[in-house]
């Protein structure tokens, strides 16, 4: 242990009544299989640093503990424990909390930090807490921990060259140019480097770090999307090789072609926008942040949350709603199983869910709509998909910045945050291990960015360009504005967290919640006064210059001076192989069931189709009072929503979000897939009273590496399916990103990719916010109405992973080229009154969709005629474009009219109190219920950043 | 005296203002969101306030404890103020965060610990009002109130509930479901003196009928809103 520093003082923490954190640590042991730890307890500790008198202690002691709840003690605790601070550099608000208090309190302090102390019962063995600590309570990638007591470090320690260094790179040949990409963790390819060589052979001096970082960051793969770029010779196709048009060109092309009415701004700038009602734009963007959940949960997600709020703030529209896809491996995989260095699942799943919560509902956003996915593929690559949508008057889209203009950063200081760890990987000391942890991951702070909203919701006539601090930090946020305009900016006016940092670290830094505003000189001065308000740091960096330069000064010395020109048109187009797939589509297998009812009640325990409350409580859906349809609904409040709608209190429209996801059908056939997703994202819109001919799509792939050309190939025919699906229904897509490579390399060296993910996301106008439709059943003797065909479709189907798939899965289901109609017609009926309850049919079929309504509206069914002679085919197969609606007796002819008599009556709703499915038998309702949501508590167990 | 003047007061992290802002007009006030920072520096501004709401949210992040932050804030930088605002017998109220400032202020009794399930949760909840209560926030409401929940620390804590059922300080309980451990089904209690309510749900987020969750099925209604609490504050502050 370290010895104490002179003038340290410590205040120890207790709950009077059981921690809860004691409580979920001990749950979590027992769902690890790990021996009981009953009796543990958990403490909270203070640290500051400073000369203080008793008086002054015991003023910080009556804020920091309250009598009714806690018990302090500044004395040090004499019994066993283990404790456990943040590394230094990495964020830790509580401490921030800490000197504003003792500011208040007009204490004197040198330095803040906080931490936790553990203490396991007596007769614990060694092991067990190790393994407790390890696996539940602490993350060594931002915590550190020590046997008795701790001390915390700060930053300040760790030093490092603050000065610039001249990368040589001309004259390299192929492996000296191999060897600087190893060496600066550059990830470029080799035609890249090539290319930057011979650039600045020709400007005839070597780059700076802060140049060819910059480089680096602009062109890969995360900012410059270079696969979705990429021309792609294909293989494998029906007419033998092909050059496919790059993938992102074909998803504009398809947006530019539909030219619908309400698209005001598609794939540029940081989020898609639409204008459903005239005076009312919409911005919608969702991203992908999986590599930094898989080593930081919590983190990781919260981050992800963070980013895609500022990707809305950052076209100048107020956010008011966030979703969430998660996608993790299995929550009870046997700890022998998990490979080496992964985080266990249930560990993945309680740290994403805990950052995703912890950041929507601090920043005061309502998380409504969202998926949660299991699959042992997702053990080692989980995945988080995080969307937001926001709201703005409509207005001319921001069109600087101009000659002249301030560029100026909003918001957090800026530190190590986010640099490439692996940069870092050398350093040995404790402290700098540090900065290497802080450096690979984020943690987020949502109420400085909830502060940013504040600030710049109602500022727009103040700035004439605004982007957010993402990828790249400053440089790609401050190079992306610059481009063809120039600017030239100074850093050491961007305000630090602490001191030591290089140039080209501050302006790498991944930092979280910071924007970057194109400010006119005569607006600066009100919007300082906005920032000094609210309480937002602001930081006058530079101008744009005009010159087409980007120019970076370092104490007035220029560390970068770039053409914006080479920065973002100098790449050369990267060419890339891809073998498209041969996915059977003529060869259906059905499939029999013994037991019918004992599969549906395994399909609705199943955990990709049982309940999510679990997880759905846990986030604040109510805030701004506006979600009209909730993601749970019905009698009991159990049942699930298909989409999500959201209306401000007093207006007559409203906005409605639906999802689609389903790499099941992906292994199969990528391309069914994508047109599968579609379909299920526009009918979970539908379904609540959305208007099919008013809908904006988002695309999200998480692939893996696409150098593999098996891999693109699926890419390939994914992106042709979502385009064909979008000419079908009518429907654009304004936004989307990629995130590729998403695979682990085991200690066996093998490697283990996620199955072809796409996430839909699509955001509809809903005409009536008062017309609503969900899912739960409401009149007794109420036909049961059927739209849409059903084939033996099993492919990727739920019902194989409950009875076992046979050796040849058929097909994955095709599309059908009716929907479109099928729901236009729908949404009249709706409109006219006509639909009482409605629910989409999707995984585990029919059978699963009336078990849902049925459990919504805890009402029975009677289901007289199937629409396949095939009964598992017509319980089971997944076949798209479905739906189950109900209808009262009285308004089936005028609803089978609107329906042009499209429609398969198949039963009635009832009071039995029972799902009777003719021939096959009674299941009751509260039977469907208690399977539903048998898993509805897996969320306890596991354990939350506590942050 | 028509619309009376409303201060919806915020801290940094706050996030519920907006929804009480909407509320109070809604009820009949003229309200708006002032930073607590702002208040410091023009405490006056209560001089023309007859209603004062602390909204909810996270101010401070909840860093060591919810409401701590913003309620030495407010003791240090408006001393006796929100005092003698109340002394004068205006009607203030606490939702959630705001519930939580103000038991680490001297304005209500008791305090608010983690759930007693360990997390954050939010759902709808039924609120029945204690007829005994002095309170004029719920003073003649006899229906329950249905709003929803969205906190991680909202476990009422006291010493003596019996003592504050007996002062008539108990203004709201939870029916059937307590969701976090509340002492006694204890979801909202005031001052001494009725005008000061704190209270843990979110009655600002039912304010028309399309926000009850089974509106399509037949529930919640005009009796049920949560708006009510704010007409009767709104109704008080005229009177007053």
């Amino acid at each position: 242990m370290v010895a104490p520093v002179a003038a340290r003082h410590r205040l120890t923490i207790r709950s009077i009544d059981a921690d809860p954190r004691a409580t979920a640590f001990c749950a979590g042991a027992r769902h690890l299989g790990l021996p009981p730890i009953d009796g543990l307890s958990v403490a909270d500790l203070v640290f500051v640093d400073g000369q203080l008198s008793a008086e002054e202690l015991g003023r910080l002691h009556g804020v920091l503990v309250d009598p009714l709840l806690q018990r302090g003690s500044w004395e040090l605790p004499s019994t066993a424990g283990v404790e456990i601070t943040r590394q230094p550099g990495v964020t830790d608000s509580d401490a921030d909390a800490v000197r504003h208090l003792a500011r208040q309190l007009d204490i004197s302090i040198s330095a803040a930090a906080t931490g936790t102390r553990v203490e396991f019962p007596p007769d614990t063995d060694p092991a067990t807490a190790d393994e407790v600590i390890a696996r539940l309570v602490a993350n060594p990638i931002i915590e550190r921990w020590v046997d008795g007591t701790i001390e915390p470090h700060h930053p300040e320690g760790a030093a490092a060259p603050t000065t610039h260094q001249t990368v040589a790179i001309r004259g390299l040949d192929a492996a000296g140019l191999d060897r600087l990409n190893v060496e600066r963790a550059l990830y470029l390819d080799p035609e890249e480097l090539t290319v930057i060589r011979d650039h600045f052979e020709v400007v005839g001096r070597d780059p700076t770090d802060v140049e060819i970082e910059t480089l680096a960051q602009t062109w890969s793969e995360h900012c410059a999307h270079k696969t979705f770029r990429a021309i792609i010779e294909a293989t494998g196709g029906p007419d033998g090789p092909v050059t496919v048009e790059p993938l992102m060109s074909q998803l504009r092309n398809c947006t530019e072609q539909l030219a619908a009415p309400f698209v005001r701004s598609a794939f540029v700038g940081n989020a898609g926008v639409v204008e459903f009602t005239k005076g009312t734009t919409i911005a919608l963007k969702a991203e992908t942040h999986n590599h930094p959940s898989a080593v930081e949960p919590f983190g990781g997600a919260n981050t992800g949350v963070g980013g895609v709020i500022r990707d809305v703030l950052g076209i100048a529209h107020r956010p008011i709603a966030v979703t969430d896809i998660l996608c993790f491996g299995p929550a009870d995989l046997p700890l022998g199983e998990l490979p080496d260095g992964a985080l266990h699942p249930s560990r993945i799943r309680e740290g994403v869910i805990a950052g995703v919560a912890d950041y929507g509902n601090k920043i005061g956003l309502p998380t409504v709509a969202g998926a949660v996915l299991y699959d042992p593929a997702y053990t080692t690559n989980p995945l988080v998909f995080a969307g937001c949508i926001g709201t703005a008057a409509s207005r001319p889209l921001h069109d600087g910045p101009n000659k002249g203009d301030r560029v100026v950063l909003l918001g957090g200081a800026t530190g190590r945050d986010g640099i490439r760890g692996a940069t870092f990987s050398s350093a040995t000391m404790d402290a700098t291990t540090g900065e290497v942890a802080g450096a690979s991951v984020q943690i987020g702070d949502p109420i400085v960015e909830k502060l940013l909203i504040d600030t710049l919701v109602g500022a727009e006539d103040l700035y004439t360009a605004i982007t957010d601090c993402g990828a790249g930090g400053l440089s790609s946020a401050i190079g992306e504005m610059a481009e063809a305009i120039g600017a030239d900016v100074e850093l050491d006016l961007v305000p630090r967290k602490y001191p030591g940092l290089a140039p080209w670290e501050v302006w790498l830094s991944e930092a979280q919640e910071r924007m970057v505003v194109a400010v006119p000189p005569r607006s600066l001065g009100a919007l300082e006064h906005r920032c000094r308000r609210i309480g937002v740091d602001i930081a006058d960096l530079g101008e744009f210059t005009g010159d087409g330069r980007l120019v970076v000064r370092s104490g007035g010395v220029v560390v970068a001076d770039l053409d914006t020109a080479f920065l973002h048109d100098g790449r050369p187009q990267r060419r890339m192989s891809a073998a498209l797939p041969s996915p059977n589509r003529s060869e259906p297998t059905g499939r029999t069931v013994d037991d019918p009812i004992a599969a549906l009640l395994a399909l609705l325990a199943h955990p990709n189709i049982a309940s999510k409350a679990a997880t759905i409580h846990r986030y604040d859906h109510e805030i701004r009072g506006t979600t009209v349809v909730r993601p749970l609904i019905g009698a009991a409040g159990d049942g699930p929503a298909d989409g999500v709608v959201l209306a401000e209190p007093a207006a007559k429209t409203g906005i409605a979000i639906g999802i689609g996801v389903n790499p099941w059908f992906g292994l199969h056939d990528p391309e069914a897939m994508a047109f599968a997703v579609v379909d299920e994202a526009m009918r979970n819109v539908v379904a609540v009273g959305a208007d099919p001919d008013r809908v904006a799509l988002l695309d999200n792939f998480s692939w893996g590496d696409p150098r593999r050309e098996s891999t693109l190939g699926e890419l390939v025919a994914a992106v042709e399916g979502c385009c064909a699906a979008a000419f079908m229904y009518g429907a654009p897509f304004v936004s989307g990103k990629d995130s590729l490579n998403n695979e682990y390399v085991g200690s066996d060296g093998a490697r283990h990719a996620v199955p072809p993910t796409l996430v839909i996301t699509a955001v509809a106008h809903v005409p009536d916010a008062d017309r609503c439709v969900t899912p739960d059943l409401a009149g007794p003797g109420n036909a049961l109405v059927l739209l849409g065909p059903t084939s033996t479709e099993f492919a990727g189907s739920h019902l194989d992973f409950v009875v076992g798939a046979p050796k040849q899965r058929g097909v994955a289901p095709a599309p059908d080229p009716d929907a479109p109609d099928r729901y236009r017609n729908l949404h009249a009926a709706m409109q006219a009154g006509l639909v009482v309850s409605c629910h989409d049919v999707s995984e585990g079929g029919l059978a699963v969709a009336l078990a849902e309504m049925c459990i919504a509206g805890r009402l029975g069914a009677r289901i007289h005629s199937l629409t396949h002679d095939d009964v598992a085919t017509a319980l089971f197969a997944e076949s798209m474009g479905r739906l189950v609606v109900e209808v009262e007796p009285t308004s089936l002819p005028a609803f089978n009219r609107v329906m042009h008599d499209q429609v398969h009556l198949i039963g009635e709703v009832t009071e039995s109190g029972a799902l009777e499915l003719a021939g096959i038998g009674d299941i009751a309702v509260s039977d469907l219920a208690d399977a539903f949501n048998s898993a509805a508590e897996i969320g306890d167990g596991a354990v939350g950043g506590s942050r | 005296m028509s619309r009376p003047r409303a201060v919806v007061i915020a801290g940094p992290g706050t996030n519920r203002d907006h929804d009480a802002v909407q509320a109070l007009e809604l009820a009949g006030a003229d309200a708006r969101t002032v930073l607590a920072s702002e208040l410091v520096d023009r405490p006056n501004l209560l001089g023309d306030t007859q209603i004062v709401v602390v909204a909810g949210g996270f101010s401070y992040a909840d860093s060591l404890g919810a409401g701590r932050m913003l309620a030495l804030d407010l003791i240090i930088g408006l001393g006796d103020r929100l005092q003698e605002f109340v002394g004068a017998g205006r009607p203030l109220i606490g939702i959630c965060n705001g519930f939580q400032v103000l038991t680490r202020t001297s304005l209500l009794p008791g305090a608010l610990g983690h759930n007693a399930q360990g997390r954050f949760d939010c759902r709808w909840v039924v609120l029945d009002t204690v007829p005994r209560s002095k309170c004029v926030w719920t003073a003649g409401i006899d229906d329950p109130l249905h709003c929803p929940i969205a906190h991680g620390e909202g476990r009422f804590v006291h010493p003596d509930p019996d003592s504050l059922a007996e002062a008539g300080q108990i203004a709201l309980r939870y029916r059937s479901t307590n969701p976090n451990g509340s002492v006694a089904d204890i979801a909202g209690v005031c001052d001494s003196s009725g005008v000061v309510l704190g209270l843990m749900p979110h009655p600002e987020n039912h304010i028309v009928r399309r926000q009850h969750p089974h509106h399509r099925r037949g529930g919640g209604g005009p009796r049920h809103l949560g708006l009510r609490l704010f007409e009767n504050g709104v109704r008080h502050a005229k009177a007053s």
